[in-house]
């Protein structure tokens, strides 16, 4: 026998139980799945006296044992199975003390499966302003159980919960109530047909629709002399037990809560009146909404450019430190830049999640979902599609982590395949080059055409990921048996403490859920744009080199190099101005000199590898890919650059420059390269036609191999994000093509 | 037609007489929606769905459909 004691933790949502798990384990906390499904299962090691250790498991808020959710099912699946691994020593029930009758009803469930069970009564700090006495001792005798009563805020009362867990053979295990009242007859039968077994927990089995692995719901009831009711006789008798608890918990109530109700104060009433109100209600979402939109767009650019900063340097310093071959390359160029790619995300989910964070402990997340279910319920989402839609315009990656908050199955999943729609800023770059190469200048009732432009984008990319909600959600088969009842809970100040472990817990979540696979794509993707079997690739140097030598350098390269030298000279002031910084008319000859031996080697180094880039295994992609581009306006150049950009959408820029062989800092020089360049006829390749079919194309196509990452993370397959993957292409290749035959 | 929570006015108070057990899930109950309790109408959204409600202290936030279903007596108005 292990020297753990095996401890489940259960409770109400909204009790605090999140709170108490955090007190008890601190840090040491583990996040995975239940096998096979995607709900959370949250594990913690709290330290008792003695050398002791509790393991303690976080289940499934939950509101009884009657399930309505996948959530619910694995509570009341684990309790009833007493050989599973997890199976409790002991079960601590949180309950909230201003909502006590409520939380009774599912611990006298739990008692009654003789489950040993301890009750923990949760936000005593809130007794004195609610007017709120108890009789603990009293309590604990007419429950038959040990209390500890608990403030997570004040952080009193979680030590006695750690003696009455260490002391758990200490408490009783006998049920509180005979549930065989509520149909003498019935369970009369139940118990001569299985002696062996505890009536209520054969009640339990028989109306709950779990799926038992290992308890065999069959088996149990293989015995076919035991007849069963129907469903709606079922149903009637649960509602008696249900009603029959809550006269039980009535009577104990009555002797041992006492409210006085002029102590208690109403400033729930008001806010709610405010935050739920139908105009201020949604400006005041509104702004809360903009809030979290500028955070993420805005205040992670901060420590994102830093971290884009510091790979950057890394990978040079990998580079010029180690000797020069494949390792170092892969090091330098695929690692390096795989973990930079993960990282590089980490201040947005931060940054989201502690705003959920904050809006789920504060009680405000509810009134959400009080004013959006009307507005999503048309196209299968939820009211708390909201935010994660809304987020989605800076990153799709937190925000199909923020899903996680929608109970629904259904509406979560819809919501998860549709939120990479929604304009991410990744594809701001793609969109900016292109707008300003063929949406031409001119204005229409004060609005230049290119800013009206980026705005249907957006607007385009809201409207598809409603449409196809719309449409999932009358091809999706899941069937789904929530109802909607959405408990207010009552607001309350965040626990900072909790906002941080749910910032940790998220990124860590993504780091080495999605991680492995980014890193994985990422080395690919660098392993196919760094290598080729060709000769031309092999020997890319020596031929570009000769044909500089035969042809001199690309009339690109040339205008690339007077440019730089304009600019040096512009910028130096020379003998005009008799000053300190006259630069002698020698030095500056020489120096001007320098400068152009070192540009022409770089516009060299640029040539090369652009040519490399053509003809590596991606080059080759990209020219085989051809044929399936061409409909849509585009040549083997942007097939690569679209290849490329699987990685991340941005990366189509950079892609182009190299192919280009321009330098990849300068923006403007890229666009006037593309605008250079023509098709075999002649004719400008970026025109009105191929321009916006590649901006409709991006807008649509799932080109982000991190969200797909964190998709399969999300929904614990390859199934949804293959599938988002899917029909998100072929979204994106069907308007693009459509675009382009209509406009050229 | 029967008296219902929908047919409730903002800060209405009224206790539950009939209940449909069929239709309704037992959720409702077990959050204290049960016969002889006490409900008051907090809030309704826009487009009247969906609707708050505070039955025997539960905050609760159901949908119209499920709140038609719920017969209700009032009693005298908000002081």
């Amino acid at each position: 026998m292990s020297k753990h004691i095996k401890v489940a933790l259960i409770g109400n949502p909204n009790t605090g139980k999140t709170s108490v798990f955090n007190q008890l384990t601190g840090l040491k906390q583990k996040v995975g799945n239940y096998p096979g499904i995607t709900v959370e299962k949250k594990m913690g090691i709290c330290k008792l006296s003695r050398g002791v250790k509790a393991h303690i498991l976080d289940l499934p808020g939950t509101y009884s044992l009657n399930t309505t959710s996948l959530d619910e099912s694995v509570v009341v699946e684990l309790l009833l199975n007493r050989k599973a691994p997890d199976f409790p020593d002991v079960a601590v029930v949180v309950s909230d003390v201003e909502n006590l009758k409520r939380n009774l009803l599912l611990f006298t469930q739990i008692k009654d499966l003789r489950i040993p069970a301890i009750l923990v009564i949760n936000m005593a700090d809130r007794m004195d302003r609610k007017g709120i006495s108890l009789d603990i001792p009293k309590m604990e005798s007419l429950l038959n159980t040990r209390i500890a009563l608990v403030s997570t805020r004040k952080n009193t009362g979680i030590e006695e919960l750690k003696q009455l867990i260490e002391k758990y053979r200490e408490v009783p295990c006998g049920p509180t109530l005979d549930v065989c009242k509520i149909d003498p007859e019935y369970f009369g039968q139940l118990k001569n047909t299985f002696p062996e077994e505890d009536p209520y927990k054969l009640w339990v089995v028989i109306t709950q629709d779990v799926n038992f692995t290992l308890l065999e719901k069959n088996d149990l009831l293989r015995d076919r002399s035991f007849q069963t009711k129907s469903k709606t006789d079922l149903k009637k008798l649960q509602h008696r037990e249900t009603i029959l608890r809550y006269k039980h918990i009535n009577d104990i109530l009555k002797e041992t809560y006492k409210v006085d109700r002029e102590a208690a104060k109403g400033f729930r009433a008001s806010l709610d009146k405010i935050l739920t109100h139908k105009v201020f209600g949604y400006l005041i979402f509104f702004v809360i909404l903009l809030t979290i939109f500028q955070a993420i767009y805005d205040w992670s650019s901060v420590p994102m450019d830093f971290i884009d900063a510091q790979f950057a340097a890394a990978s040079e310093w990998i580079k010029e430190t180690l000797p020069p071959g494949v390792f170092t390359n892969l090091i330098a160029e695929g690692i390096i830049a795989g973990i930079g790619g993960i990282v590089i995300f980490i201040p947005q989910i931060a940054f989201l999640f502690f705003f959920i964070a904050l809006l789920e402990e504060s009680g405000y997340m509810s009134r959400v979902v009080f004013l959006m279910d009307r507005l999503m319920r048309p196209f299968g989402l939820s009211g708390k599609s909201v935010v994660p839609l809304i987020s989605g315009t800076a990153c799709a990656i937190p925000a199909v982590m923020a899903t996680r908050n929608i109970e629904n199955w259904k509406e979560r999943l819809i919501t998860i395949l549709v939120t990479p729609f929604t304009t991410c800023s990744a594809r701001l770059p793609v969109y900016l080059i292109i707008i300003a190469l063929v949406i031409p200048d001119g204005r229409l009732l004060g609005l230049s055409y290119q800013a009206l432009t980026l705005m249907m984008l957006y607007l385009l990319g809201f409207a598809m990921a409603i449409l196809a909600a719309t449409v999932l959600n009358k091809i999706l088969k899941i069937r789904t048996r929530t109802f909607f009842v959405v408990e207010m809970p009552n607001y309350k100040w965040p626990l900072w403490k909790n906002v941080f472990y749910t910032v940790v817990e998220k990124t860590k979540s993504f780091v080495y859920g999605a991680g492995k696979i980014i890193l994985a794509i990422s080395i690919v993707l660098w392993f196919l744009g760094s290598n080729g079997y060709t000769d031309q690739f092999k020997n890319a140097e020596q031929i570009v080199s000769e044909r500089v030598a035969r042809e001199g350098l690309s009339p690109n390269s040339q205008a690339f190099i007077t440019n730089k030298l304009r600019e040096y000279r512009t910028s130096i002031p020379i003998g005009v101005t008799p000053s300190e910084n006259r630069i002698p008319v020698v030095a500056l000859q020489d120096s001007l000199e320098r400068l152009q031996a070192d540009l022409r080697t770089r516009v060299i180094n640029m040539e090369i590898a652009s040519y490399r880039l053509e003809h590596s295994l991606i080059g080759q992609m990209g020219k085989s890919f051809e044929p399936l581009v061409r409909p849509l306006g585009y040549d083997w150049k942007i097939g690569i650059a679209v290849l490329t950009s699987f990685a991340a959408r941005e990366v189509f820029v950079g892609t182009l420059a190299t192919i280009y062989s321009v330098g990849n800092d300068e923006e403007e020089t890229i666009k006037n390269r593309m605008a250079a360049e023509v098709r075999p006829d002649g004719k400008p390749l970026f025109n009105l036609a191929s321009g916006v079919s590649l901006l409709l194309f991006y807008a649509f196509a799932m080109q982000c191999m991190s969200t797909l990452a964190i998709v399969k993370r999300e929904t614990n397959s390859w199934k949804w994000p293959l599938l988002q993957l899917g029909f998100m292409t072929v979204i994106a290749y069907i308007t693009a093509l459509a675009a382009y035959q209509i406009l050229s | 037609m029967s008296f219902t929570i929908a047919h409730l006015k903002r800060g209405d108070k009224a206790i539950i007489r009939e209940f449909p057990i069929d239709t309704l899930p037992i959720k409702l109950l077990e959050l204290g929606c049960l016969p002889g309790n006490e409900v008051e109408l907090v809030q309704i959204a826009p487009l009247k769905d969906p609707i708050y409600i505070n039955v025997n202290g539960s905050h609760i936030a159901i949908r119209r459909a499920v709140a038609m279903q719920i017969e209700v007596e009032p009693i005298a108005a908000h002081e």
